[in-house]
């Protein structure tokens, strides 16, 4: 983005440029923190406004509260129907989205930037984001259509295995609860719910406003301000509980689907984790890096057992999961799976080779245009720094320290971090053993 | 509505943008150039000069729709086989080289087309044009590398058809409304065909279509055209043309008219029904004289093109008879087109009651016709979509690649995005009134089957039945 604000940085692989962004950073009267970037090449402007509201907050009783919630304050808001809101963001070609995980709820906008359309749309997020309604016949409807949603859902082999391994790897934590809830506590989730959630977390002093495009400095710090100053102002935060090792197991759960989900998983890495550039850097050559990983070349290149198999990091507050996935026709699962175990066994035995290492960061770093090549991108990256307080020079300092990682770093990270023999697994969908 | 298959499992952004890529997003052409070269490859480069980024796009003019029967899938296996090497880079070598290179590759295989894709830097144009213009040519299919791609496809056949109850719904209803046309074949081909098929089948595919005059080559970054068409030559130049049927020497193979309503039953592992409704319509074929296709895509952008769009209004919010119901019509197509309508019944409500529900919406709309203020609210977002589209260089070469591949011009984005804009509440009646008539009608249903061998551990607390 924005040409002319690039700059160079002379890093590992210097024929690149790369680039850094322009971000501004303020504290709205609302005590909201503001992170923005001004770039007129688009007559676009997209804000996110960020809470600590996932699925964290939920209890067992209250499972799916949080979801809910976010689900809600556009259908209802600031003396406004549903109809007349949706009505109204259609109207100027505005669009609403959401993104909610464990630790995080934000709502964004996406509209065009001529004053018309943006003063509209504007208007009516601000009465979503900061005086939604909770109606109560919208509740009743959308509690039945979530919970006919779980009961599709749970037909289903990837989310029965994705629910049971949760289950597994967090037990009694926060982030083992299902971000949709169970069927008995979205049944029972009330109008004060809501509005109580609504109050406590939703609050001026947690909020996190990104602001990407079209717009003048002083016409977003106005904009902060008008989205969150009826907010509370407190700054709650939120703690949450640290992960400790799952008890190892493998589960396995019958299904008349022709494939089995094979899923594993151990408690990964924190936001600000000391060990995160080596398990990034080594999970790509895991099982992260497209087509060229250990991971893909074994299963799916010499093997042919599988369409999809893939290692990831989900990076949260607390240690998010580090999470294996295959589907492979149920005869051959238990081959898919011990070929899974060895390969991430070797692994983490002995490392990456030289060469491995080598390409892996050209690969993330020489990508690293990639990622902010769009509004919608760098917005999306505002949100993360600003939700997790990570340093204005996050993306800048994310290739230098790529570059940095070693081999030893990389097999004693995950020496240390990921014990493959006390691994959760699930398996849905089992060979048929009645001879059929 | 027909999804593309790809080489693998593209992120959530690349499926979200490669899906419902419609009329409704054009782009702007201030800054687009297109060449020709002596062998017939078409080039269009788009300039977007916000990043330092390029993406580069081949499209060949064959998809599932010039198959046969018994070979269908072939398309989409040779997809997969063109990652398999050449002599010059061998197997692996292709994907290694551009991820080294920081770039982003996959491909993806639809009913008009198969095309794949590198994204990189900027400098990396020509390691994406060397290799890709390689394999156009060069192409090395093995009878040992073939039958182990051919499992994967199986199994990506598997995941996204054979155990996705509303896959299965989609794929027989499409095998039925059409009884002749070849978009009644699935892109990823029937399963007793992929178990048939051989390198040979393969191998035939690739060398009758994969040639440059057969072929589009989309830039679209931060590139000079003229220097983007000089390094086009370099490494596409020398490979000569082959006597490939041009769009309007394929065979027409219209589909006879139908006669009646058709209607069908799936019974899959499942727990909600479900109904899907397929209307014959037609596609754009001449983007300045057309209406008809226009009013279609405004006929679903007013049912369902939006959060306050009719269906969701009505059958959802209101009547409470669906948990979701949609309208779905794609006019860009080589072959004919398909007007859908579907829903999920709320606890209580059948398939019976949402068939009855998206009916009477239509019967409504054919007797009192669409209100001026609906109409404009779609036409907004087309104009705001057509904005936001140019946020995405990857967008934007879609979407100059499927217009080309069909046969139309990335030149007809101005003209389309034109008249939608001038379509009126009339036509929309009149479109609504010609075609989602009862004699273009299919209506599939799901009938879900209890999973009988679930395992009482996967059964959640608090379920009911």
């Amino acid at each position: 983005m924005l040409r002319h604000l690039f700059f160079l940085l002379l890093g590992f692989y210097s024929q690149w440029a790369y680039a850094t962004l322009p971000i501004q950073h303020w504290q709205a009267d609302s005590g909201a923190r503001v992170y923005f970037i001004e770039s007129r090449d688009l007559p676009i402007l997209d804000v996110s406004v960020d809470f600590s509201a996932g699925s964290s907050t939920d209890t067992p009783d209250k499972s799916g509260r949080a979801a809910m919630a976010l689900h809600l304050v556009n259908l209802g808001a600031g003396g406004l129907t549903e109809d007349q809101l949706t009505k109204g963001f259609a109207d100027v070609g505005a669009q609403l989205g959401a993104h909610f995980d464990q630790d995080r709820a934000g709502i964004t906008l996406r509209t065009l930037s001529s004053a018309r359309e943006r003063g509209r749309a504007l208007e009516l997020f601000g009465k979503v984001i900061q005086h939604p309604d909770f109606p109560e016949y919208v509740l009743g409807r959308e509690k039945a259509r979530v919970i006919a949603g779980l009961k599709e859902a749970d037909t289903k082999p990837g989310n029965i295995a994705d629910r049971s391994l949760m289950k597994m790897l967090y037990g009694t934590h926060p982030y083992g609860l299902r971000g949709s809830g169970e069927i008995e506590s979205v049944s029972k989730l009330t109008r004060q719910d809501m509005i109580d959630f609504h109050r406590f977390r939703y609050t001026a002093g947690d909020a996190v406003v990104s602001i990407m495009g079209d717009v003048s400095r002083d016409e977003a710090a106005a904009i902060a301000e008008s989205l969150t100053r009826d907010l509370p102002r407190e700054r709650r935060g939120q703690s949450i509980p640290e992960v400790t090792p799952p008890a190892v197991g493998t589960q396995r759960i019958a299904h008349p689907a022709t494939q089995s989900h094979i899923q594993l998983a151990y408690p990964g890495i924190r936001r600000d984790d000391p060990d995160y550039f080596p398990l990034i850097v080594g999970n790509h050559i895991l099982g992260g890096g497209g087509f060229t990983s250990r991971l893909m070349e074994e299963i799916r290149q010499k093997h042919g057992l599988a369409y999809s198999v893939h290692s990831s990091f989900t990076p949260l507050k607390e240690e998010g999961p580090f999470e294996i996935a295959l589907q492979t026709q149920k005869e051959q699962s238990e081959e898919a799976l011990s070929i899974t175990r060895k390969v991430l066994a070797d692994f983490i035995a002995g490392g990456p080779t030289e060469k491995e290492l080598i390409e892996a960061k050209k690969n993330i770093i020489g990508s690293f245009p990639l990622r902010i090549d769009s509004n919608k991108k760098i917005l999306g990256y505002l949100a993360m720094i600003g939700f997790y307080d990570l340093p204005l020079t996050y993306l800048n300092d994310y290739v230098k320290a790529v570059s940095k990682v070693t081999i030893p770093q990389v097999t004693q990270a995950f020496q240390r971090r990921i014990n493959p023999s006390g691994m959760v697994t699930v398996v849905v969908g089992l060979p048929d053993t009645s001879g059929k | 509505m027909t999804y593309p298959c790809f080489r693998f499992l593209p992120t959530c952004l690349w499926a979200a943008l490669v899906i419902p890529i419609s009329l409704f997003s054009s782009a702007a052409l201030a800054s687009t150039h297109e060449f020709t070269l002596g062998n017939g490859l078409r080039l269009i480069v788009k300039e977007d000069h916000r990043s330092p980024v390029v993406i580069s796009q081949i499209w060949y003019k064959a998809g599932s729709i010039d198959e046969v029967n018994g070979r269908t899938g072939v398309a989409h296996v040779l997809e997969h086989m063109m990652f398999k090497g050449t002599k010059k880079v061998p197997g692996g070598e292709f994907s290694r080289l551009i991820a080294a290179a920081g770039g982003r590759e996959n491909a993806f295989t639809g009913q008009d087309y198969t095309a794949y894709f590198q994204q990189l830097h900027k400098s990396r144009l020509p390691l994406a044009m060397e290799l890709e213009s390689d394999r156009m040519r060069n192409l090395v299919l093995t009878e040992e590398e073939f039958s182990k791609e051919i499992k994967v496809v199986m199994e990506e056949r598997r995941l996204r058809t054979d155990d996705q109850a509303r896959a299965l719904v989609h794929e027989t209803l499409m095998a039925t409304s059409y009884q002749s046309h070849p978009y009644r074949h699935p892109v990823i081909g029937w399963m007793n065909d992929l178990q048939n098929m051989t390198v040979e089948d393969a191998r035939q595919w690739y060398e009758r279509w994969y040639a440059p005059n057969n072929a589009v080559l989309v830039v679209v970054g931060d590139v000079d055209p003229r220097q983007t068409f000089n390094l086009a030559r370099k490494y596409y130049g020398q490979i000569k043309a082959k006597p490939v049927l041009s769009l309007d020497q394929r065979k027409p193979q219209i589909e006879p008219k139908q006669l009646g309503v058709k209607r069908l039953t799936v019974k899959a592992p499942a727990q909600l029904p479900y109904v899907a409704m397929a209307y014959h319509a037609l596609s754009l074929s001449k983007p300045e004289t057309d209406w008809e296709p226009y009013a279609l895509e405004m006929l679903a952008g007013v049912l369902d093109g939006n959060e306050s769009a009719r269906l969701n209004k009505v059958l959802v919010r209101e009547q409470r008879i669906a948990s979701t119901a949609g309208a779905s019509y794609d006019s860009t197509a080589r072959g004919p087109a398909v007007f859908y309508l579907d829903g999920t019944p709320s606890e209580g409500k059948t398939v019976v009651d949402v068939e009855a529900a998206l009916r009477a919406e239509i019967e409504k709309l054919v007797r009192d016709g669409v209100t001026e203020e609906e109409l404009a609210r779609v036409k907004a977002q087309v104009v705001a979509g057509h904005v936001f589209q140019l946020d995405s260089m990857f967008f934007q070469a879609m979407q100059i690649g499927q217009l080309e591949s069909i046969g139309l011009s990335y030149r007809d984005v101005d003209t389309i995005l034109r008249k939608l804009q001038a379509v009126t509440a009339e036509q929309v009646r009149e479109v609504a009134k010609k075609y989602l008539k009862d004699d273009n009608l299919t209506v599939a249903v799901l009938d879900p089957q209890p999973l009988e061998q679930k395992a009482p551990a996967a059964v959640p607390a608090g379920l009911r039945h």
